[in-house]
């Protein structure tokens, strides 16, 4: 199986690499089109801020690219609101896979939240043998909104869309890598699709 | 729900763990990829590294540490120890870091926290504050409280904010090593004053302790080193007896 990350010098992917070594498998990290297509799992990374790092996708084409993928695309965090239509992180208008709207948590709670947060609600094989109410470890100013592509929802301020699945395409705004156990299943279920 | 955190620290010489680890079941507690998954397996909610050598290699040091803690530990971590360029922290992240922890060189050069958060993400960058409360007032420490700065704590901490940090790690030097407690005023004045979450550090003696932090203190996240190090508290006991107490923590 072949396995790439998508490298766009977004933050912190060694980790990524390193938990699908932990599961068994060995990941690539490559910005090569070519190499990318090829792929049997494909995931999107992404930490930093959403206006710059769409500014590094649309420079190496990647942005055109990652819509018309057909194996199976894990987007991680900034990855997965990249994925979606809009964001208000500087005024970003994402690859448009889902159809939501990213938004800013208010100033009622500490921005960004950061640490462990519940999901519920989980849907699809992206969640197998995961419980409800699971703990996933979160880094993050903007969310999804709830929308019909939801497959797992957190609430911090509101509640939101913390997984998204749409045809080959899931989204995780946790970070599966650094999730102890149950997020190291979930990554193991999505490589396993 | 946000549950509040549990974070060992480690403290880190030339690659190795120090201050009195004291862990029988462990093959080579002074190894600190072998205590940090001990600790995540047992519970921690996140790590923290702090290189406390002095070393020229320590830079490289820190860097095959921050590899090794990655390719096997699956909880957050971060580190901190002599950290002042955005070349350093590029390194650190690239190499599986999750966080920057800075003190010192924050003080020196306060736009060295802009500049981190525009590059990496204001999630990643944690300033640490040490202080000590001198005739009533909160003063910034540096160098482990040896160099006192005219710094108050309170306008240090809201500066650090606007400038982009995504964390404070708060110790009060007071409470640092008493086991008498956190410093929860202080810790309840900063949590409500900013609007980051904020670590409470120095002090932790007993449970209670850590209860009141996240009550009367309301920190996010505390952290601790010796009690968890010498095995006085057991992190899933602390976790039982938080929950037991109505504070929402991951188990």
């Amino acid at each position: 199986m072949k396995i790439v990350i998508i490298n766009y010098g977004a933050g912190n992917i060694q980790s990524i690499k390193f938990a699908i070594q932990r599961l068994g498998f060995e990941a690539k990290l490559s910005d090569d089109v070519e190499e990318i297509q090829q792929a049997d799992k494909v995931i999107f990374p992404g930490v930093g801020e959403a206006s710059s790092a769409m500014k590094k996708l649309k420079a190496t084409e990647l942005d055109q690219l990652i819509p018309q993928l057909t194996k199976p695309v894990l987007g991680i965090c900034l990855g997965m609101q990249l994925m979606c239509k809009h964001s208000e992180e500087g005024d970003t208008k994402g690859l448009g896979i889902f159809d939501v709207e990213v938004k800013r948590f208010s100033n009622q709670v500490k921005v960004p939240q950061i640490g462990w947060n519940q999901i519920s609600k989980l849907q699809t094989e992206l969640f197998q043998g995961v419980k409800e109410q699971e703990f996933m470890y979160l880094v993050h100013s903007f969310y999804a909104e709830k929308c019909d592509e939801m497959i797992a929802e957190t609430s911090y301020d509101v509640a939101y869309a913390s997984a998204l699945k749409k045809n080959n395409f899931f989204g995780v705004q946790f970070h599966p890598e650094k999730s102890s156990q149950a997020g190291e299943r979930i990554l193991e279920n999505f490589l396993k699709l | 729900m946000l549950t509040k955190r549990i974070i060992p620290c480690l403290d880190i010489k030339n690659g190795r763990t120090v201050k009195g680890v004291n862990f029988l079941d462990l093959r080579d507690a002074g190894n600190p990829v072998e205590l940090a998954q001990f600790y995540a397996e047992n519970g921690a909610d996140e790590l923290v590294f702090l290189d406390i050598s002095a070393t020229e290699e320590k830079r490289k040091t820190l860097v095959d540490l921050v590899l090794r803690v990655a390719e096997k530990v699956n909880i957050p971590f971060t580190v901190g120890g002599g950290i002042s360029s955005v070349e350093d922290v590029d390194v650190l992240l690239q190499c599986g870091a999750d966080k920057v922890s800075i003190n010192s060189s924050a003080v020196k050069r306060p736009e060295l926290i802009n500049e981190l958060s525009a590059k990496f993400g204001s999630q990643c960058v944690v300033v640490a504050i040490d202080a000590k409360q001198v005739d009533g007032e909160w003063k910034v420490h540096l160098v482990g409280g040896k160099v006192v700065t005219e710094l108050n704590l309170f306008d240090w901490a809201k500066e650090v904010e606007k400038r982009g940090a995504g964390e404070i790690l708060f110790t009060s030097m007071n409470n640092d090593g008493t086991k008498n407690g956190f410093a929860n005023e202080a810790l309840a004045k900063l949590s409500t004053d900013l609007n980051i979450p904020i670590i409470a550090s120095g002090g932790a003696g007993t449970m209670q302790h850590f209860a009141d932090t996240f009550k009367k203190g309301q920190a996010d996240a505390a952290l601790a080193a010796s009690v968890f190090h010498f095995k006085e508290i057991a992190i899933p006991e602390l976790k039982e007896f938080l929950n037991e107490d109505g504070i929402l923590v991951r188990r």
